[in-house]
């Protein structure tokens, strides 16, 4: 089996465990819920007792956001929240995957729905009555955060665009909320591009897959990831590098796809993974090669930066906050609240919509303290749950340069 | 292709000894960039600080017990930069802690003599610099030490035990308080006395076991954000002495001692780095140029003119032992000191013991640069020639070898500067 095989080397790591507990004071979820005991003892310690191909049933597991700050923190290199993936992965498939946690994995699904009819659609979604029904019949909490489709999509956007005809070729990987909801954020990630003179290339593409594999829907997932690998590669094969500004997708096509789904020998997976970067972490190395534009005017304005879990997963730091340094006139206060809470998908659930609050409430505080009227941060699903959770306005750091670029 | 990050200084290990260099390169106008695996020591420590506690026999004033023991130790770290370096080390770290992020929360002491603060079992731990939370553990009045048994780290009646078989008149209660699952554990009861209106019924209850002239000695979780306002503000209802006892791990007071450094970092300009595991290092010559660190999807260069070494030794994985009975610095392939000769014994059957193996580290000079290197300095547990769980050093190495690199740093980069 697959799961048996790919599950050696993750299993391998838990012998590296002594039981320090530093995952334990990371974990957002454990911290403000019992429901997931925590990954040190959903990990490494209950995965000891876990036998390959015997039954399990500990639901616990699933409370796991599977933000990977345990596995970010740990000091001794276990791998403890594609532990707990795997384990997520085994319980689904034993007690099975509910309509709801099918339906909100595919975003692509629901944006090719929503997209045409998007103003009747957001109505729903923004109506009482529908929201109601929806938790009663799929499950989905009635206040949990959903985006508005914004009716027309970046890839629509994208095959009108005229970019420069020179400049250094690069692939945009643009991922499904810049799509379907945020498409203007994207055309703002290829103007800051363009003015710092790329050529921005945008393929075909399709979801990557993350929001299948953290509801333990492994199979759709590989299919996802690697029909993503495929549509990204043939661009990338001459040493052209991927952009992302989705942190969390860019991170899955960097190092979960390959180290959770087991797809380490896929060749154009691998030199997609890569090659791929988020938008930050290249426009930095820019600047640090003295290549990147500095003509930023003034932006008179107080931002409170939140970096989401999935970014620090790229263990980069936090490359936005020396970029945002550059901008005259912003005041950047750094937040060092853990995690908004939402987790992708996690935070929709009826059952898990009141931990994901819980969870987000020491941002949430934070960000009121800290007297900014933004919030800027690199995953939208996290920006969607920060204007949730502080009716403020929540952008991607790239915006901010654009506004500061004037262009 | 690596993407390239140049920074002046590239510090390796975010415990106390990396975290110390890298704020105060970073104060000194460096840009600085800290890489570690994970989160350090601090997390499991008791944020105390242990400069000498035995020598071998207890030590009361570490300023006068250090020139001897550096003369009876010559391999020794504090023997490579001496004992003048130590208390500067200790005033900057209380400078820090005290300009933190933890208003009010300070430490006091310092060299002139040791505080013997009761542990967890009850035994006396020698400590130079403390928390004021835990100095009041350091007289023999009689003390009364609280339990919360939803606390199953700390057993009062264990502590107290103790005590009083060393003489100190000691008694335990216990408390029950109403926190759920989740905080039923030092960090969340912490973060529960952070709450004014929780200790503030917590301290009403007490109140009624207390005797008259007791010391009150609770398990070290008065406040995690606001320390200095949970422990005065019970000190002042209870109105008597108040102190932590250290816990288990999760150590709080070892988190407020990450989150000051962190902070003073971030305060200078600096960068911290966690999950980036350093790989190797690209070199030319005896120089090195830049270290490759794990990151997600595709490697990354951390170019810099300075390295810093602060990774730990065998615990952490930065020193390993081969097969062959070589040891190995596992990231810069660093020369290594302090091996027991061939047919010498290398370890002793005393788990605590002076452990021959531990006296390996990497070989350096007195200003911790690296020997066969230009620019890599060591820090903390990678240093060879110590015994710290015997001396009771071990925070005290960490942070006057950080502190004492940093020094190094700013010298070499003046005498740069001036040639």
């Amino acid at each position: 089996m697959i799961e048996d095989l790919l599950h050696e080397p993750l299993r391998n790591s838990l012998d590296h465990c002594v039981k320090c507990t530093i995952c334990e004071t990371v974990c957002p979820v454990s911290n403000v819920t019992p429901l997931f005991p925590g990954p040190k003892y959903a990990g490494p310690q209950a995965e000891r007792y876990r036998e390959q191909g015997e039954p399990v049933d500990e639901w616990s597991v699933d409370y796991c956001s599977g933000c990977g700050l345990c596995t970010m923190h740990c000091p001794q290199g276990v791998k403890i929240a594609e532990l707990n993936a795997h384990a997520r992965y085994a319980v689904k498939q034993r007690g099975g995957v509910p309509l709801r946690d099918r339906l909100i994995a595919r975003p692509t699904v629901l944006g090719r729905l929503g997209t045409p009819v998007a103003p009747l659609a957001n109505a729903a979604l923004r109506a009482r009555a529908t929201r109601v029904l929806t938790e009663r019949l799929l499950g989905i909490h009635r206040d949990a955060p959903l985006p508005a489709f914004a009716g027309r999509t970046f890839q629509g956007w994208a095959r009108k665009h005229e970019g420069p005809a020179t400049g250094t070729k690069i692939v945009y990987f643009h991922n499904c909320g810049t799509e379907y909801y945020e498409p203007d954020v994207g055309e703002k990630v290829v103007a800051v591009l363009e003015h710092n003179g790329y050529r921005v290339e945008v393929p075909k593409q399709d979801c990557c897959g993350l929001p299948l594999q953290s509801n333990g829907l492994f199979e759709d997932a590989r299919k996802y990831v690697l029909r993503l690998a495929r549509a990204l590669a043939p661009h990338a094969r001459d040493g052209t590098l991927i952009v992302g500004n989705a942190t969390s997708c860019t991170v899955m096509l960097k190092r979960e796809a390959r180290e959770i789904l087991g797809l380490e020998d896929d060749p154009d997976l691998a030199l997609v993974s890569r090659q791929t970067y988020d938008v930050c972490e290249l426009l930095l190395e820019l600047h640090d090669r003295g290549e990147l534009k500095t003509d930023f005017q003034p932006v008179e304005e107080v931002v409170a930066y939140h970096a989401p879990c999935q970014q620090q997963g790229h263990w980069i730091g936090k490359p936005a906050l020396d970029l945002l340094a550059l901008i005259p006139g912003l005041v950047v206060h750094e937040l060092d609240a853990r995690c908004c809470g939402i987790a992708g998908t996690y935070g929709l659930k009826r059952e898990k919509y009141q931990i994901a609050m819980d969870v987000g409430a020491d941002l949430f505080n934070q960000v009121a303290a800290s007297g900014a009227g933004l919030v800027a941060c690199d995953s939208e699903t996290c920006r969607w749950m920060i204007e949730h959770g502080t009716h403020r306005r929540s952008v991607h750091p790239v915006e901010l340069l654009h506004q500061a670029y004037r262009l | 292709m690596s993407p390239t990050l140049h920074y002046d200084a590239v510090v390796l290990g975010a415990g106390v000894a990396g975290l110390t260099a890298a704020a105060r390169l970073a104060e000194g106008g460096a840009r600085v960039c800290v890489l570690a695996k994970g989160v350090g020591s601090t997390h499991l420590a008791p944020g105390t600080i242990g400069v000498l506690g035995y020598d071998p026999e207890r030590v009361e004033k570490p300023a006068d017990a250090l020139p001897g023991f550096i003369a009876a130790h010559p391999d020794h770290p504090y023997a490579l930069f001496g004992a003048d370096a130590v208390a500067p080390a200790l005033e900057w770290f209380a400078d820090r802690v005290e300009a933190g992020p933890q208003p009010g929360y300070r430490y006091t002491g310092g060299l002139e003599r040791n505080h013997f603060l009761p542990t967890a079992v009850g035994a006396l731990r020698p400590s130079a610099l403390v928390p004021e939370t835990m100095a009041a553990g350091d007289t023999n009045a009689p003390v009364c030490v609280v339990g919360l048994p939803v606390l199953r780290d700390f057993y009062a009646s264990l502590c107290a035990g103790n005590l009083r078989r060393g003489g100190i008149e000691a008694r335990a209660v216990e408390i029950e308080v109403e926190v759920g699952r989740v905080e039923a554990n030092a960090l969340g009861l912490a973060r529960r006395f952070d709450d004014p209106a929780f200790r503030a019924a917590f301290a009403g209850r007490l109140a009624l076991l207390l005797r008259p002239g007791e010391r009150v000695a609770m398990p070290a979780i008065l406040g995690l954000r606001d320390p200095h306002g949970a422990w005065s503000d019970i000190q002042r209802r209870l109105g008597g002495p108040v102190f932590e006892v250290p816990t288990l791990p999760p150590s709080v007071p070892g988190i407020r001692v990450y989150n000051a450094l962190v902070a003073a970092l971030r305060a200078a300009g600096g960068r911290l780095i966690v999950g980036a595991e350093a790989l190797g290092v690209e070199r030319e010559g005896e120089r090195v140029t830049a270290v490759r660190a794990h990151t997600s999807g595709h490697d990354t260069l951390f170019s810099a003119r300075w390295v810093v070494l602060a990774t730990g030794g065998f615990a952490s994985g930065a020193i390993t032992l081969g097969s062959d009975w070589q040891p190995h610095e596992t990231i810069v392939g660093l020369a290594l000191r302090g091996m027991p000769a061939p047919g010498e014994p290398r370890f002793a059957g005393d788990y605590f013991g002076p452990q021959p193996m531990s006296n390996v580290g990497v070989a350096v000079d007195s200003g911790l640069l690296a020997e066969g290197t230009e620019n890599v300095f060591v820090a903390g547990a990678a240093l060879p020639g110590a015994v710290p769980w015997r001396e009771g050093s071990g925070e005290g190495i960490a942070l006057a070898s950080g502190h004492c690199v940093a020094q190094s740093v700013r010298e070499r980069e003046g005498a740069a500067a001036a040639a």
